[in-house]
């Protein structure tokens, strides 16, 4: 298949994990994310020995629950995102964070091909604008996700791309909610 | 009437997103966003600028034998067969987070009476926030009070209207420093909430006797 960007490419990687525990993909992965993990895990307050633990964690997991991914709804550094934010929580704060319930026509549903490429598009234009942001917006903006901001603070318009994303995600809900009627 | 109130704040989704609201709120937030596809959509939009600011995050360096170490954790506990998908939407009116806090549905509940028929059962209480249900009969009014800080208010069942709106099942109601409100229950149907505040509420009826018991929790 031909890789239109990135995105795409860790998706095929991700669903290589979920089908085949492709070692090989897993490895690729790794060498990408986990470095950018454990950079995360650090701004955030964690102690390089406590992000090295952390982070294999994450990645662990990613290797469990590959089949969970969805990529119809999230890229997959989204994905990482927020199994490395929840672990963060589990470390950092003590507690198990309360996760919205499953949808219950969840991942075993095969999602939309069309739905997958518009939103790893999206996703790619939103790194793009990231890419462009000027300096001062763009550590806003990482300051609130390493949980050392209150978010009225950012509350600023930052033109990014984000409604997009909304309506795509929105999309593949309302498909999947009407695949199962 | 404006469906703004419905709906959660893109303050508090983003700050549920990058996992730094305090717990109470986090448990009001989960439960709404099982509730409903609007809100869980505009998460999932949040934690896609979490995703970017992965990317966008810079590398460390990792130890030497980081990627062998990862592989031994995931030999020690294999990925595990794939999971039957959750029965879909059970009788009950908690979705999954408020099921798992409590420990059932409502018949697990543990009400304790706080006076004219109103009911309430403290969930989690930490110094930063709290969180309980709230049961009011059909037609009941609550007392009149302000806010210190702010009060996510989650309807679970039946509905209440105050001076600004009218709240049913799944519908978030915000209130901060500047709402001044006398929730009342709808007739016909008891009122059930879920509702994480940040600081004590202020009451400023004339019960105070009665109010005491929502004061300090
Ligand atoms: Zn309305
Ligand atoms: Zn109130």
């Amino acid at each position: 298949t031909i890789v239109q960007n990135s995105e795409e490419h860790w998706v095929a990687l991700v669903q290589a994990i979920a089908t085949a525990h492709d070692q090989t993909a897993f490895a690729e992965l790794f060498r990408h994310f986990a470095p950018k993990v454990k950079a995360f895990l650090i701004k955030s307050g964690a102690d390089a020995g406590l992000a090295e633990e952390c982070m294999q964690d994450v990645m662990a997991t990613l290797w469990r629950k590959a089949h969970m991914y969805d990529p119809s709804r999230a890229s997959v550094a989204t994905w990482i995102f927020t199994v490395a934010r929840n672990r963060k929580i589990d470390l950092l704060r003590k507690y198990a964070r309360p996760e919205p319930e499953d949808l219950p026509w969840g991942p075993e549903q095969a999602p939309d091909q069309a739905d997958v490429l518009a939103l790893q598009q999206e996703s790619h234009r939103l790194a793009e604008a990231m890419k462009t942001l000027p300096e001062k917006q763009r550590i806003l903006i990482e300051r609130a996700y390493f949980g050392d901001l209150t978010h009225s603070e950012i509350a600023a318009e930052t033109g990014l791309p984000l409604g997009t994303i909304k309506s795509r995600i929105r999309l593949a809900l309302d498909r999947l909610r009407h695949n199962m009627t | 009437m404006q469906d703004v109130n419905h709906h959660i704040s893109d303050d508090l989704l983003m700050g549920y997103a990058a996992g730094a609201l305090p717990q109470a709120f986090d448990l009001v937030i989960a439960t709404h966003v099982s509730l409903s596809d609007e809100s869980r959509a505009r998460l999932e939009s949040f934690e896609a600028l979490g995703g970017a600011v992965l990317n966008h995050v810079g590398t460390a360096d990792l130890e030497e034998d980081s990627f062998e170490a990862t592989m031994a954790r995931i030999s020690a506990a294999p990925a595990p067969e794939r999971a039957p998908s959750p029965e879909p939407a059970e009788t009950g009116i908690f979705p999954a987070p408020l099921r798992d806090m409590v420990g059932g549905d409502l018949d697990a509940v543990k009400w304790r009476a706080v006076g004219m028929g109103v009911k309430q059962c403290v969930l989690h209480s930490g110094k930063d926030a709290s969180v309980r249900l709230l049961y009011i009969p059909a037609g009941q009014a609550m007392p009149m009070h302000s806010h210190r800080g702010t009060e996510m208010t989650l309807v679970l069942q039946g509905a209440y209207s105050d001076e600004e709106d009218r709240f049913a099942r799944g519908d978030v109601e915000i209130a901060g420093e500047e709402t001044n409100h006398t929730p009342t229950a709808d007739p016909g149907e008891d009122c059930i909430c879920l509702i994480a505040t940040d600081a004590p509420l202020k009451f400023n009826g004339l019960l105070p006797r009665i109010a005491q018991p929502f004061v300090g929790i």
